[in-house]
């Protein structure tokens, strides 16, 4: 995939916007504290992410990684006993405000998880279901915007023959690629990727991350990845968690060759904490 | 630097088996600059050419390490510290293998004087100030690299402007000599190439000290003003 084909369907006034903000902070975490009842699983984050970059999100297992990115679509709201404080400004928008559109902020931040989770359903169904909940229903408007997502996230070459074939029949490769076409068909500004690889084999792995590198040029995408080493191949930034604290957040390259914390040293070298 | 060990022990006893195989080729090269020096000054011609014999010893080792290197680097893609300590290994006995070079050069000009004339006149003895400076510089830069120690890195690093400066001196009194006595010009340029092959090694050795510092404090501080990096490590 390149630029021009995802662009040419977008309003160029859009396209303008896109870049005259490219260097600028599109998502902004302030004094986010989070609390299950009464454990607090975040602490105290606070940090900014760029436009068009991959971030990607390490630490060992409950130290707050996907209940942060669950935060950026609001995802925790179903967590009974869930409370947040603090603010998550997305272009300057408080996206924990109470009176946000849930419905609409998540047609801005799509997310995919570790699971494939393709509905039961056909491969084009699948892909064309955010865009008929979006009121879309002329057929051929919606083979191509199917057409380009596929296309987006890879795949069209392989299914475009099996469009109307069930989603389930797909590997889990395949699945999570289609789930992450289906995301993109409404053009969200942000991919949420909670371990997005990590139930696939390598060779699928390697896929997903050459389609992070494709797509981060369209969209600002955060990874949360037990896999050190994808952590360091598909991020521009790295964020390292322990125990609902953000410890460090830098480029990619200094965390994994010269960290500033103890803590992150200790982790990304696999030495007793 | 983390003093912690891996959860991996087997990684652990990689990285000491590297760190212990370094410091036994630093040992061997270190040997070969001493006898090599010896052989010249006392124009010693047997030590020379064992110093030239055991070369490939050290070439051996280096062979060795640099395997290990790309094998550590291939299975365990270590990072942070421990990627640094690799990238530092592979660098450090580059420079090591450069300065068993330079020794096998002197012994070789040691030999060639010895056989020619047997004499190691008076007028070249600026070569012995010369050959302290960077016995001391290559010793030092090992002992930097054993401890990890900044501080004798930078001691070291800054003593090679001295060994420059030994180096000049001497250089300008051979060629008074060949001026005053154009006889002697052919054995003294000998002694111009083992000058030039002393002054090599303390390069060599700075070079070592810079990659203990990458090691420690992950700065590449090559190329850079002193001072600046001075002030930069003590902030």
């Amino acid at each position: 995939m390149n630029t021009s084909s995802l662009t040419t369907n977008i309003d160029p006034s859009l396209v303008d916007r896109k870049q005259s903000k490219e260097t600028e902070e599109c998502l902004r975490v302030n004094k986010l504290d989070l609390y299950y009842g009464g454990a607090q699983a975040l602490k105290d984050i606070s940090f900014g992410m760029k436009r068009n970059r991959v971030t990607a999100f390490i630490g060992p297992s409950g130290c707050g990684k996907s209940t942060l990115l669950r935060c950026f679509n609001r995802m925790n709201d179903l967590v009974d006993e869930c409370h947040i404080d603090g603010e998550i400004l997305l272009d300057d928008e408080n996206i924990l405000a109470r009176d946000m559109d849930v419905t609409v902020l998540r047609q801005r931040v799509g997310m995919v998880f570790q699971k494939p989770n393709p509905f039961p359903m056909t491969v084009f169904d699948n892909v064309a279901y955010g865009l008929r909940l979006q009121g879309i229903t002329k057929k051929r408007v919606l083979e191509e915007r199917v057409e380009w997502a596929l296309k987006g996230a890879a795949l069209w070459d392989e299914v475009k023959d099996r469009l109307n074939e069930n989603a389930l029949g797909m590997s889990g490769g395949q699945q999570q690629r289609l789930v992450i076409a289906r995301s993109i068909a409404i053009e969200p500004e942000i991919l949420l990727l909670d371990e997005p690889a990590s139930a696939l084999d390598p060779i699928s792995t390697l896929k997903i991350e050459e389609l992070i590198y494709e797509l981060k040029s369209d969209y600002t995408i955060l990874i949360v990845t037990h896999n050190m080493q994808q952590a360091a191949r598909v991020s521009d930034d790295t964020a390292f968690m322990y125990l609902g604290e953000l410890i460090e957040f830098g480029d990619t390259n200094t965390i994994f060759t010269n960290p500033k914390e103890k803590a992150t040293e200790d982790y990304i070298t696999g030495r007793y904490g | 630097m983390s003093s912690n060990q891996h959860i991996s022990h087997e990684f652990d006893e990689e990285l000491e088996q590297l760190r212990n195989k370094v410091l036994k080729m630093g040992g061997l090269v270190e040997k070969q600059v001493r006898n090599a020096i010896s052989a010249l000054t006392r124009l010693d011609a047997i030590e020379g050419v064992e110093v030239c014999q055991n070369d490939h010893q050290v070439n051996t080792l280096e062979v060795g390490i640099d395997e290990d290197c790309v094998n550590i680097l291939a299975r365990r893609q270590p990072a942070a510290s421990d990627l640094r300590m690799v990238i530092a290994v592979i660098k450090t006995i580059t420079d090591l293998e450069r300065i068993g070079d330079e020794a096998e050069r002197i012994a070789k000009m040691a030999v060639r004087i010895a056989e020619e004339d047997g004499i190691f006149h008076n007028r070249y003895s600026g070569i012995n100030h010369l050959a302290d400076h960077v016995q001391y510089m290559v010793h030092g830069s090992l002992n930097a690299f054993t401890r990890m120690d900044v501080d004798e890195a930078i001691v070291i690093k800054k003593a090679d402007k001295k060994v420059d400066e030994e180096y000049k001196l001497l250089m300008r009194s051979l060629i008074t000599y060949m001026m005053e006595d154009p006889r002697t010009i052919s054995e003294t340029l000998d002694v111009a190439q083992a000058a030039r092959a002393l002054e090599r090694i303390g390069d060599h050795a700075k070079n070592i000290c810079e990659y203990v510092i990458y090691l420690v404090h992950g700065k590449n501080i090559r190329h850079v003003n002193m001072e600046e990096v001075e002030q930069d490590l003590l902030k």
